[in-house]
C-alpha cells in the first residue's frame, strides 16, 4: 500500500530549501513559515492515515494576496505546491510530496458575512461545515450538504472535492449548494467565479473548480446557499425479509413521487453491528433495514410518511416504526453513524469504499459483494445511501496480516470495478485523491483522461499544484487504496463516517 | 486522398454540403475531425430555438442536429433519462408525463419570444445555453440536472464525463462546464438528465396590486419561509391583459408564489405564508391548480414578450439589488417583470443604442449581477457586446476554449470575440 507512485522528486528543489524558506519567510508573515522536522509533522497526513509522507515546508498564508505571492513565486520557481484545509479527506487529496510546499489554510477561518436578505453566507474556506449552520440557525436556516465529518471538516475542502453527505437526493452536493468562489489559480491569478446572483454567464468556472481536488486552483472565499430549516422532520424505521424486498421498497417509493430527505439501507451484518453498539432498537433478525426521513411542513410529512408505510408493507415490511418525536428520530439514526466504531469491534481493521451505483442495482451488488467475500475469505458489512445511490461497503480485515491486507485490498478494487461495471462510479464523495487514482482507467478511457489533462495544462502548465492526485501516472489499473482503519482508529476518531 | 479521408468520405458522403444532417454520432465525429484538419469553422444548430441568442459570427458550415434524435433510455425509478442532443424538449417532456415526472428546471421556450409561438427546442440547445425556468432558486439550473455527457471534442474525439448517479466526483465535472457553453467546447452527442417526480398539485397565491418595492418585500419572505415556495414572479400592471384567470379577483399589478406538493400541505402551506405575510382576505387569490400551471408556463416562456419587436436584456442580480437597479433605469424607456423570487429581471427596451446598453452593464455590475442580451435589433448585433466579461476570466476562457477546440471551429465568436 505505500509503494504508491508520486510525481518524481525535484533534487534541485530540495537542495535549495534553505533558500526557500528565506524567500517566503518575506513573503509572508515569517512565523507562518513552518520548516523543522516537529513543526511539519503534523502535516503528513490526512484522513488516509494509511499514507504519509513529510513536506519539504509548510506555509500558513493569513490572506488571499499572501497565497497569491506564494503561488507565484513557487511557479516562477518550479515549486510544487499542495493546498491542504482540514486535512479529513478520505481519499488522500492533502498528502504532502517531498518536495512540495505545503500551503495549509488553516488561519481562513473566519466566516465574512451573514446574508438572510439573499439567503447566503460567504466565509473563508477553512471555517467547518457545521460552523456555517452553526452561525445562522438561531434564524431558523442551516447549510445543507451534511458530510458525516461536518464537525470538522472546511468548506473548502468541501469545495475541493464536491463533498455530499445524506441528503444529497433532495438538496444536492456541494456543487449545488454553493454561490461564489474566490480562487487563486498557480501563475498567482486572484479571481472570483460566480457571486451572490445565481448562474454567473460564460464558462461555469465555479462548476470546473468544485471538485477539482486541489488541482485547478486554491479557493480562499466561499459563497454558499443557506436553506430555511424545515418545520418537521420524522423518520420511519423499516426492517425486510430479504435485500430484494428493500431494493424494490426504495424504487417504489420513487416511482410514486417521493422525494425522502435521507434513505439509508444497512444489511443484517452491519444492522446487527451497530444495533449491538449502540442499542438503536433495530430489527437485528430483519436480512435488510432502511431508514426513511421526510422533511417539510407538518401535512406535507404526514402525507408522505403515509405513503411510505403502505409501500413498505406491499413490499413485506418486516416491521415498521414511525419516530414520535425528534429524540427517537435522532436514536433511529444513532446506530447508523455509529458504523465505523461498530464495525471496529468486529475486526482489528476495516476498510471503507465509496461507490455509487444505480438504485436499482442494489441487490445484484450486494449479492456480487457476498460472493467476493467468501472468495476472499473476509467479512463484509455494507451501508447504502439508497436516496442517492451511494454505496459503503466496509470490510473487515487484519492489517497485521500481510496476505489479509492484500486480500481486502484486491477485495475493494473489485467492489469498485463492479460499480463502475452496473453504471455507477468509482467514487460518490470522498473523491479519487491518491486512493483510487489508478482505478480511473475503469470509468474513463484514454481520450477522457486526456481531455480532463488538458485542461489542467491550460491552469497550470507545470503540473505544479497537487501533482500525483486523481489522474494515473503510469496509466495502469493497479489496485490499491481505500480508507483504512486501524483498531478502530481513524485520525479523527471522534469523527462519525459513513 | 488519405486512407483516413477515404474512410470518412465512405461513411459521410456530404461534407461538400453547406448544412450538414448527420444522424450518428460516428457521423459527427467524422464531420468535426475532418473540419480540425481543414480548419472549417462550424455552426452547431438544431431546432433554432435560440439561434437567435449570441453573437453573429460567420461559419462555411452548419451541423444541424435534429435528425440526431430519440430517447435512448429512460430509467423512471432511477430518477433519469438519457437522450440524443438533438431530441426535442417536447418529445422528452411527453415521455416523463407518463410516469408522471419532469424536467424540474423548466426549461424557458424560447419560440414565443422570437417567433410569437411554440418552439421549445431539442434538449442539446437548452444545456448549451442553460437557462432555467422559475423553479431555479428551489431545484438549481439545467447543470444541475445535467448527470453525464458524450460529446465530440474540436478535433473530433470523443469525449464523455460523469454518468447517470446522482452522487459522482470521479474527475473534473465538465458536465458544469459544458452547460451554459453554447457550443464552443464541445458537441454534445448524448445527456443523462436529472428527472424529478411531478408534485402531485401545484397552486398560486396571487398577491393584488403590489407596488414593486412592496412586492419584493413579499418575494423575500416566502422564499425564506418554511412553506418552501418554488416560484415567486412579480408582473408590473402593464401585463394585466395577460392574466385574466378566473379566479382572479383583481386587475393589475400582480405577485404570484407557487406552491407544491401533496394535496393535504398545499392549502395549509398557502394558508400559513397568507399569515406570515400579513395579508388581508381582499389582497389575494388563489389559482387552482390548472389555472397556476397556465400561469407558470406563460412565465417559463416569456410570453408577455411574444414575438415583440424590441429589445429583451436579462438580468440576473442578488436580489437585495433589485430595487435600487431598477430605480437607476427609471429614465429609461422599458417594461419588466421579475422572476425567481426578485433575482431575474426581464427587460424589454423601446429603443436602445450602445451607450444605453453600457449604461445597463454598468449599472448592473455596481448591483454585483450579470447583463445578457438575449434579443436586440440586428443592426446593433454587430456591435454590441451580448455576453459580459472581464480580462481575467477572458483570458482563462481562452485557455479552456483552446483545451478542447484548439483550431476554434466550433462556434467560434459565439460568445466573445476570438473564444
Amino acid at each position: 500500500m505505500s509503494s504508491l507512485q508520486m510525481p518524481k522528486v525535484d533534487n534541485s528543489v530540495l537542495s535549495r530549501k534553505d533558500k526557500i524558506v528565506s524567500d517566503l519567510e518575506s513573503i509572508i508573515d515569517p512565523k507562518n513559515v513552518l520548516s523543522h522536522s516537529d513543526e511539519l509533522r503534523p502535516y503528513e497526513t490526512d484522513g488516509l492515515t494509511a499514507y504519509r509522507k513529510m513536506p519539504m515546508m509548510v506555509v500558513l498564508p493569513e490572506t488571499v494576496e499572501e497565497v497569491s505571492n506564494v503561488l507565484k513565486y513557487c511557479n516562477e520557481n518550479k515549486i510544487k505546491v499542495v493546498p491542504r484545509g482540514a486535512g479529513t479527506g478520505l481519499s488522500g487529496g492533502s498528502l504532502p510530496l517531498e518536495d512540495c510546499v505545503l500551503l495549509a489554510m488553516g488561519k481562513f477561518n473566519k466566516i465574512l458575512e451573514i446574508d438572510f436578505t439573499n439567503r447566503c453566507v460567504v466565509t473563508q474556506p477553512c471555517v467547518t461545515n457545521l460552523a456555517i449552520t452553526h452561525a445562522v440557525q438561531d434564524k431558523g436556516f442551516y447549510y445543507a450538504p451534511d458530510p458525516s465529518s461536518q464537525i470538522a471538516c472546511s468548506i473548502g475542502g468541501n469545495v475541493a472535492e464536491n463533498s455530499g453527505g445524506v441528503h444529497s437526493l433532495k438538496y444536492g452536493a456541494t456543487t449545488n449548494n454553493l454561490l461564489g468562489i474566490e480562487v487563486v489559480l498557480m501563475d498567482g491569478t486572484i479571481t472570483k467565479f460566480g457571486g451572490k446572483a445565481m448562474d454567473a454567464e460564460g464558462y461555469d468556472f465555479l462548476g470546473l473548480m468544485t471538485g477539482s481536488e486541489g488541482l485547478l486552483g486554491v479557493i480562499t472565499e466561499v459563497t454558499v446557499k443557506i436553506l430555511r430549516s424545515p418545520e418537521v422532520v420524522q423518520a420511519a424505521l423499516v426492517g425486510f425479509p430479504s435485500i430484494e424486498d428493500a431494493g424494490n421498497c426504495v424504487a417504489q417509493i420513487i416511482a410514486e413521487g417521493c422525494i425522502p430527505a435521507g434513505m439509508e439501507i444497512m444489511d443484517k451484518a452491519l444492522t446487527k453491528a451497530t444495533n449491538d453498539y449502540s442499542k438503536a432498537g433495530y430489527p437485528t433478525d430483519a436480512e435488510a433495514m432502511m431508514i426513511v426521513e421526510f422533511d417539510g411542513t407538518q401535512h406535507e410529512v404526514e402525507a408522505y410518511i403515509t405513503k411510505v408505510k403502505n409501500i413498505a408493507e406491499k413490499n413485506n415490511s418486516s416491521s415498521l416504526k414511525i419516530s414520535k418525536s425528534n429524540e427517537e428520530r435522532l436514536k433511529f439514526w444513532a446506530g447508523r453513524k455509529a458504523a465505523f466504531p461498530a464495525c471496529g469491534v468486529l475486526a482489528p481493521d476495516y476498510m471503507c469504499m465509496d461507490g455509487s451505483i444505480p438504485r436499482g442495482k442494489l441487490a445484484e451488488v450486494l449479492n456480487e459483494i457476498s460472493k467476493l467475500s467468501k472468495k476472499y475469505g473476509l467479512p463484509v458489512a455494507n451501508a447504502f445511501h439508497a436516496g442517492d445511490g451511494n454505496l459503503h461497503p466496509l470490510i473487515m480485515f487484519d492489517a497485521n496480516d500481510k496476505e489479509s491486507l492484500r486480500k481486502c485490498e484486491e477485495f475493494g478494487a473489485d467492489i469498485l470495478k463492479y460499480c463502475v461495471k452496473v453504471g455507477g462510479a468509482l467514487t460518490g464523495e470522498h473523491g479519487v485523491g491518491i486512493e483510487k487514482r489508478e482505478l480511473m482507467c475503469e470509468a474513463f478511457n484514454n481520450r477522457d483522461i486526456q481531455q480532463q489533462l488538458t485542461i489542467k495544462v491550460a491552469l497550470d502548465p507545470n503540473s505544479l499544484l497537487n501533482p500525483g492526485k486523481v489522474y494515473p501516472i503510469l496509466r495502469k489499473c493497479a489496485e490499491e487504496g481505500r480508507v483504512h482503519v486501524h483498531g478502530g482508529k481513524t485520525k479523527f476518531p471522534d469523527i462519525p463516517r459513513f | 486522398m488519405s486512407m483516413e479521408e477515404k474512410q470518412n468520405s465512405q461513411t459521410f458522403q456530404d461534407f461538400n454540403q453547406s448544412v450538414l444532417k448527420p444522424s450518428t454520432r460516428e457521423e459527427i465525429s467524422e464531420i468535426i475531425k475532418l473540419s480540425y484538419k481543414k480548419s472549417v469553422p462550424l455552426e452547431i444548430t438544431c431546432l433554432n430555438s435560440k439561434k437567435k441568442i449570441g453573437r453573429n459570427f460567420q461559419t462555411e458550415k452548419t451541423i444541424d442536429l435534429s435528425k440526431y434524435s430519440g430517447i435512448i433510455e429512460y430509467k423512471p425509478e432511477e430518477l433519469y433519462i438519457k437522450v440524443k442532443s438533438g431530441t426535442p424538449i417536447e418529445e422528452i417532456v411527453k415521455e416523463l408525463d407518463k410516469n408522471n415526472q419532469q424536467l424540474a428546471f423548466e426549461p424557458t421556450d424560447f419560440g414565443y419570444l422570437f417567433s410569437g409561438k411554440s418552439n421549445w427546442g431539442s434538449i442539446g440547445g437548452v444545456v448549451s445555453c442553460n437557462f432555467s425556468g422559475p423553479r431555479r432558486f428551489k431545484v438549481g439550473s439545467v447543470r444541475d440536472h445535467l448527470l453525464g455527457f458524450q460529446g465530440i471534442n474540436g478535433k473530433g474525439e470523443t469525449i464523455k464525463s460523469g454518468g447517470t448517479v446522482v452522487k459522482n466526483v470521479t474527475g473534473y465535472d465538465l458536465c458544469k462546464l459544458l452547460s451554459g457553453s453554447f457550443g464552443t467546447l464541445t458537441v454534445l452527442t448524448e445527456l443523462s438528465i436529472k428527472v424529478l417526480p411531478k408534485p402531485e398539485t401545484s397552486k398560486t397565491l396571487i398577491i393584488n396590486n403590489p407596488h414593486v418595492k412592496k412586492a419584493l418585500e413579499y418575494l423575500g419572505k416566502s422564499l425564506s419561509s418554511s412553506v418552501d415556495p418554488s416560484g415567486g414572479v412579480f408582473y408590473p400592471e402593464s401585463f394585466e391583459k395577460y392574466f385574466t384567470f378566473n379566479d382572479l379577483t383583481h386587475q393589475g399589478a400582480l405577485i404570484g408564489i407557487r406552491i407544491e406538493g401533496p394535496f393535504v400541505s398545499v392549502d395549509q402551506r398557502i394558508k400559513r405564508l397568507c399569515k406570515e405575510l400579513d395579508l388581508l382576505v381582499n389582497e389575494y387569490s388563489v389559482l387552482d391548480v390548472e389555472q397556476s400551471n397556465i400561469f407558470w408556463n406563460k412565465t417559463r416562456n416569456l410570453e408577455v414578450f411574444s414575438n415583440t419587436k424590441k429589445n429583451l436584456v436579462r438580468i440576473v442580480v442578488p436580489m437585495s439589488e433589485t430595487l435600487n437597479l431598477l430605480q437607476k433605469l427609471k429614465n429609461m424607456d422599458f417594461s419588466y417583470f421579475l422572476d425567481w423570487g426578485g433575482s431575474l429581471i426581464w427587460l424589454e427596451l423601446n429603443d436602445i443604442s450602445i451607450k444605453i446598453l453600457n449604461e445597463i452593464r454598468e449599472i448592473t455590475k455596481q448591483h454585483k449581477g450579470y447583463f445578457t442580451l438575449i434579443k436586440v435589433e440586428e443592426d446593433m448585433k454587430a456591435s454590441a457586446d451580448i455576453f459580459t466579461i472581464d480580462p481575467i476570466k477572458y483570458k482563462i476562457s481562452e485557455k479552456i476554449k483552446k483545451s478542447f477546440d484548439p483550431k476554434r471551429i466550433l462556434n467560434p465568436g459565439k460568445m466573445y470575440t476570438g473564444i
